[in-house]
């Protein structure tokens, strides 16, 4: 645009904007296809850990103050979907470190798009990884017997969840990686992760968790997000776990975007 | 002949040194992997630790229960950490010049695994730091003597399974695949309950899996007394799973020399 001419309309800008998010989230997408090491955190461990709490705790289920469920298995599903949706958040961190490091982000900065973009673009990704793990989660419940109580609309609003979650987590993962732009310091957030959802009703019901696990539980988001995700599996779509677990995710977002705005004016400032 | 063996000692324990050297010099990718068993203890035990009220559990204290697989988990990451090291020491051409050096096979082999059999006293320790401020049962200075030296000999074998994949695939992008396989072959086990309490399909695979013998062993002296007859199958299981894995390591090993 030469100077003195008039800015594009508002439309056109956002037309344009929404253009480069996509591409660049396109290309977070693939890159998490290319390398085993962003794909396997989102799925294979998750799928691991799944397959080894319901083999292993399955017999929880006759604890007498279990709640009712078809089976363990059913009522693991929100938690390996949540670790999935975390470790999404932290293995953007990595890939968004990296593109700090290798200078791909000082290229974005100096480029006639809006500054913002670059980070848009990978939470855009992490969405639709997240939704991707919603989905293959849904499926290798159904496919060994687990059962969806809610049916098609309690899949949807799980798999709505499960992308806003993934995008929340991005938005922490955005602000390790602007905050400190090393993928060592990214990688390092792994077992953060886990200490997290041990201390939240992931895994577990929230009255048999042990002390001082069940009392952090009852203050960690993540037990929102938990149960919102789990009821629709458990038991017929109601509102008030949805409206609670999306109020866990606002929770997170709202401090991982505060977090990142803050990274991103550093990192702005330094270029 | 006392030259050339005093030659591969010397050799050894400088690949040894090199390997321990990078825990001062790279802490950032060292921590995660010293932390993690000591966060999975803690967190399994405070997630699960209501399952000792199921009829038939063999202890009242989970915790107990769960620490020593974080001992074999310890192991096994620090094996995976090994063979993801060679597999960037491949990419960075470093292993060439190991390759085209007079040392034998056998010693570069030797010399990277055992590096792991030492690394691992760092989770093992710090678990068991925590383990016992948190009230886990001492299991006694024997047991835990022969606790840490199957944790070390697991760590071993692991890193010989890390080795064969850096070996074949050449590439860190291999890293899932030594991590998922360590991280089965240890939980898919007794690990969270007793035999006769796993459900489903891990029931027949904890039986099949030998690191389940191997598991028994180190739990042994944790949860009751350090006998003979816990013993021997979790011996033989680890010296059957090292041939294994010595043979196919050395056998990467030397295909990758011609």
């Amino acid at each position: 645009m030469s100077p003195g001419a008039a800015a594009p309309p508002l439309g056109a800008r956002i037309v344009a904007e929404s253009r480069v998010v996509a591409a660049l989230g396109r290309r977070s997408v693939r890159q998490a296809f290319r390398r085993p090491q962003f794909l396997a955190p989102i799925i294979i461990f998750p799928s691991l850990f799944l397959a080894v709490n319901t083999g292993g705790a399955g017999r929880a289920v006759d604890l007498p103050q279990f709640p009712p469920v078809n089976g363990f298995l059913d009522f693991q599903l929100a938690g390996a979907m949540l670790q999935s949706t975390m470790l999404a958040g932290v293995s953007a961190a990595i890939a968004l470190a990296l593109d700090i490091q290798i200078g791909f982000v000082d290229r974005l900065v100096a480029a006639p798009i809006a500054r913002w973009s670059f980070v848009l673009g990978r939470l855009a990704a992490t969405g639709v990884l997240g939704v991707m793990a919603g989905l293959w989660f849904l499926m290798v419940g159904l496919v060994f017997g687990a059962e969806i109580v809610a049916g098609v609309p309690g899949a949807a609003v799980v798999l709505v969840l499960v992308g806003l979650n993934a995008i929340a987590w991005g938005t922490i993962g955005a602000a390790i990686a602007l905050n400190s732009g090393s993928p060592s310091v990214a990688q390092g957030i792994f077992p953060i992760v886990f200490v997290i959802l041990f201390l939240s009703s992931a895994f577990f019901p929230e009255n048999l968790l042990l002390e001082p696990a069940r009392t952090i539980a009852e203050w960690n988001p993540m037990s929102l997000i938990a149960d919102g995700l789990r009821d629709p599996i458990i038991s017929d779509l109601s509102l008030r776990p949805t409206l609670e677990g999306l109020a866990g995710i606002a929770i997170v977002a709202a401090v991982g975007a505060a977090l990142s705005a803050r990274g991103l004016n550093k990192k702005l400032r330094s270029a | 002949m006392t030259t050339g063996l005093a030659f591969e000692l010397r050799t050894t324990w400088a690949l040894m040194r090199r390997a321990i050297n990078e825990i001062a010099r790279v802490p950032a990718a060292v921590i995660p992997a010293v932390l993690a068993p000591t966060i999975f203890m803690c967190g399994l035990a405070a997630v699960f630790g209501n399952l000792t009220q199921l009829p038939g559990f063999t202890t009242d204290a989970y915790l107990t229960f769960i620490l020593p697989v974080g001992f074999l988990q310890g192991a096994a990451f620090t094996g995976a950490a090994t063979g993801v090291n060679l597999a960037r020491d491949i990419e960075l051409g470093w292993f060439d010049r190991l390759l085209a050096s007079p040392a034998p096979r056998g010693v570069l082999l030797a010399g990277t695994v055992l590096s792991a059999s030492l690394r691992v006293l760092m989770p093992i320790t710090l678990l068991m730091i925590v383990g016992l401020a948190l009230g886990v049962n001492f299991p006694g200075v024997d047991g835990l003597v022969f606790a840490v030296f199957i944790a070390s000999c697991f760590a071993a074998v692991a890193a010989c399974y890390g080795v064969i994949l850096a070996l074949k695939f050449k590439t860190q992008a291999a890293a899932p695949l030594m991590q998922a396989g360590v991280f089965m072959a240890v939980l898919f086990t007794t690990a969270y309950a007793p035999q006769e309490l796993l459900t489903g399909w891990l029931q027949d695979v904890a039986k099949l899996n030998p690191v389940t013998q191997i598991l028994e062993a180190v739990r042994q002296g944790f949860v009751g007394d350090v006998t003979w007859a816990d013993t021997w199958p979790g011996l033989l299981a680890l010296a059957g799973l090292g041939v294994l894995m010595i043979g196919l390591a050395m056998r990467g090993l030397r295909r990758a020399g011609n």
